[in-house]
C-alpha cells in the first residue's frame, strides 16, 4: 500500500499530460482528415470567354489540382425548347466556357483570395465564383475548434506542471533525507540518486502502459468510431507503435527531468 | 603508534559570531577506545560532525585516517566515510526502508555481495537482540530499539573507526551492557578505534580507555 502511494502522484500527473497530448493529436488528425473531405467537395468556378487548355489553367496557380469544363448543355436544354436549333448552335458558340477547378488541399482564406486574383489576371477569364462566404465560415469554425483544443491542452499542461512543482518540494524533502544519510556513509552521488531515478523510470513506465491501455480501448470502442463515422472521416486515433513511442518518450523525459531537478536541489545535511 | 585523528589548533563554528570549539589540540591513537564527555550544548556532537567531514573547520587542521579534511574532495571524503561507522544522536535511520535494509546500507555502499550482506545483517540483528523485529520499519520500533538498529548499522561493514554519539542514551542497563560489549568486541577483536560520546562512562569496561572532556570550547584529557 505504501509503495502504491509513492507512485500515485507522479503517475497521475504524467497521465493527465499524456491524455491532453493525445487529445490534441486526435483533434489535429481529425481536422486534417476533415480538411481533405472539404477540399474534395470544395471547388472554384471560373468563367472564360474562350476555351482554355488544361495545362494553361494548371499554370495559373499551383493550388489548382484539376480543371473540368462544365458542359453548357444542361443550361441550354432548359432554353432550347422555345428556340430554334440554329440559334442554339449560335448560342453555344458565343456562350462563355465554365470551368470547375478542384484544389490540392483545403485553402486558407488568403489562398482563396490570391487564387481569385491570379485567375482574373488571365485576360480571357471574366468572372470567378469562389463561394468565399461559405468557405470563410467553415474555415473559421475549423480554426476555432483547433485553437480550443490546443488551449485546453496547454491549460492542462500548465496546471499539471504547477501541481508537479508543488509535489516536487515534498519529494525533494523526502528524498533529501535518504540521500543525506547515504552520503554520511560515503555513497557516491550516482548511488544516492539511483533509487530516485529507478522510481522515476518505473512511474513513467506505469503511466505509459496505463495510457496505452486506455487509448487502445478507446480506439476500438464502437461509440468513438461512430462519432468519427458521423462526420465522415476515418483517422488513426492511436497508433500502437508511433504514438506509444511518443507517449513513452514524453513520460520518460518529464520524470527524468524531475528526478534530475531533485538531485540538483539536493543539499547535504550538516 | 599510528594516529587515526590529529587535530591542530582546531576551531569549529556554525556562524562567525559563535565559536563552539576553540583551538583544540589532540590526537587519537589507532585502535584506542576514547570517551568524550561534556555538558549538554558543549559541542560533543559538533566535534563528531567535524570528524566525519560534515562540518568544515573554521581554522586549524584536522587529519582523519591520514586525510586532511580541510578542502578534501568529495570523492576522497566518500572513500573515508566508507571506513567509518557512525551512530548518530538522532539515529538517522531511513524511514522508508526496513531495519534490515538500514543495517545493510554500509554494506550496499561498500559493494558487498548480496548473500554475504544478508548473513551479516542476520548476525547483527541477533547481536543487538532485534532478530524478532526483522522486516519492520524504523517507526514501528521503540526509541531504544531504533538506537540498537543504528548501532548495528555502524558495525555492519567492520569499519576502522566508530563514532558513537550517546549510543546508550535511550537504553536500560541490560541493553546498554549489550552495546558496550559490542563496542568492546570491535575494539579488541578487530582493533577498531572507538570514539564514544556519553554522559556516563560504564564502570564495567574491561578495555583501557582515554577520556576527553569538553568545556568552554576547549578539549582536555582527563587522567
Ligand atoms: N546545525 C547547527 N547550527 C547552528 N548551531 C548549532 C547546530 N548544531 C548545534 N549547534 C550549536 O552548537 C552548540 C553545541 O551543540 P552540540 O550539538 O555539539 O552539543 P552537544 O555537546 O552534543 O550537546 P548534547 O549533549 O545535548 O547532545 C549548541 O549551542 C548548539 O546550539
Ligand atoms: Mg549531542
Amino acid at each position: 500500500m505504501k509503495s502504491v502511494k509513492n507512485h500515485f502522484s507522479l503517475v497521475i500527473a504524467l497521465l493527465s499530460i499524456l491524455f491532453s497530448m493525445q487529445a490534441y493529436l486526435i483533434a489535429e488528425r481529425s481536422i486534417e482528415a476533415y480538411k481533405v473531405n472539404l477540399a474534395n467537395n470544395y471547388s472554384v468556378i471560373a468563367v472564360s470567354t474562350k476555351e482554355l487548355q488544361h495545362s494553361e489553367i494548371l499554370a495559373i496557380n499551383s493550388i489548382i489540382a484539376a480543371a473540368k469544363e462544365l458542359s453548357p448543355d444542361s443550361v441550354i436544354d432548359r432554353l432550347s425548347s422555345d428556340m430554334k436549333s440554329s440559334n442554339v448552335e449560335l448560342l453555344k458558340l458565343i456562350m462563355p466556357k465554365f470551368y470547375k477547378l478542384s484544389l490540392t488541399h483545403y485553402p486558407t482564406p488568403g489562398e482563396v483570395k490570391s487564387l481569385r486574383n491570379d485567375l482574373l489576371k488571365n485576360s480571357s477569364i471574366k468572372k470567378v465564383e469562389d463561394f468565399s462566404h461559405t468557405h470563410d465560415t467553415t474555415y473559421k469554425l475549423l480554426t476555432l475548434f483547433k485553437n480550443v483544443v490546443a488551449l485546453f491542452a496547454v491549460v492542462v499542461l500548465v496546471v499539471t506542471v504547477l501541481l508537479i512543482i508543488k509535489e516536487l518540494r515534498i519529494w525533494q524533502y523526502k528524498h533529501n533525507e535518504r540521500m543525506s544519510i547515504m552520503g554520511l556513509f560515503g555513497a557516491a552521488l550516482w548511488l544516492r540518486s539511483a533509487v530516485l531515478f529507478r522510481l522515476a523510470i518505473v512511474d513513467a513506465l506505469i503511466a505509459s502502459v496505463l495510457a496505452f491501455g486506455v487509448f487502445v480501448y478507446l480506439s476500438s470502442s464502437p461509440f468513438v468510431l461512430e462519432q468519427f463515422n458521423n462526420i465522415g472521416i476515418s483517422i488513426v486515433i492511436f497508433d500502437q507503435v508511433d504514438d506509444f513511442m511518443l507517449i513513452l518518450g514524453v513520460a520518460m523525459s518529464i520524470s527524468i527531468i524531475l528526478a534530475s531537478l531533485i538531485v540538483l536541489g539536493h543539499k547535504e545535511e550538516a | 603508534m599510528d594516529k587515526v585523528i590529529v587535530a591542530k589548533d582546531l576551531s569549529l563554528a556554525y556562524s562567525s559570531s559563535e565559536t563552539i570549539i576553540n583551538k583544540a589540540n589532540f590526537s587519537i591513537d589507532s585502535g584506542s577506545f576514547v570517551f568524550i564527555t561534556g555538558a549538554s550544548g558543549s559541542g560533543k556532537s559538533t566535534l563528531l560532525k567535524s570528524l566525519y567531514g560534515a562540518l568544515k573547520s573554521k581554522s586549524g587542521s584536522l587529519i582523519v585516517g591520514g586525510v586532511e579534511l580541510k578542502g578534501v574532495s568529495r570523492s576522497r571524503l566518500n572513500f573515508l566515510r566508507r571506513h567509518i561507522g557512525i551512530v548518530f544522536q538522532d539515529y538517522k535511520l531511513i524511514k522508508e526502508w526496513t531495519i534490515d535494509k538500514n543495517i545493510m546500507l554500509p554494506l550496499l555502499i561498500n559493494g558487498y555481495v548480496k548473500s554475504v550482506a544478508n548473513n551479516q545483517v542476520d548476525k547483527l540483528l541477533k547481536h543487538v537482540r532485534l532478530n524478532h523485529q526483522s522486516g519492520k520499519f524504523p517507526l514501528e520500533l521503540s526509541g531504544g530499539e531504533q538506537q540498537r538498529v543504528a548501532m548495528a548499522r555502524a558495525l555492519a561493514h567492520n569499519p576502522v573507526l566508530i563514532l558513537a554519539d550517546e549510543p546508550t542514551g535511550n537504553l536500560d542497563e541490560y541493553s546498554s551492557e549489550l552495546i558496550w560489549n559490542l563496542l568492546e568486541g570491535a575494539n579488541t577483536q578487530l582493533n577498531t578505534t572507538v570514539i564514544v560520546v556519553t554522559h556516563n562512562i560504564p564502570k564495567t569496561l574491561r578495555v583501557e580507555y582515554k577520556h576527553f572532556h569538553i568545556e568552554y570550547g576547549s578539549i582536555h584529557e582527563v587522567c
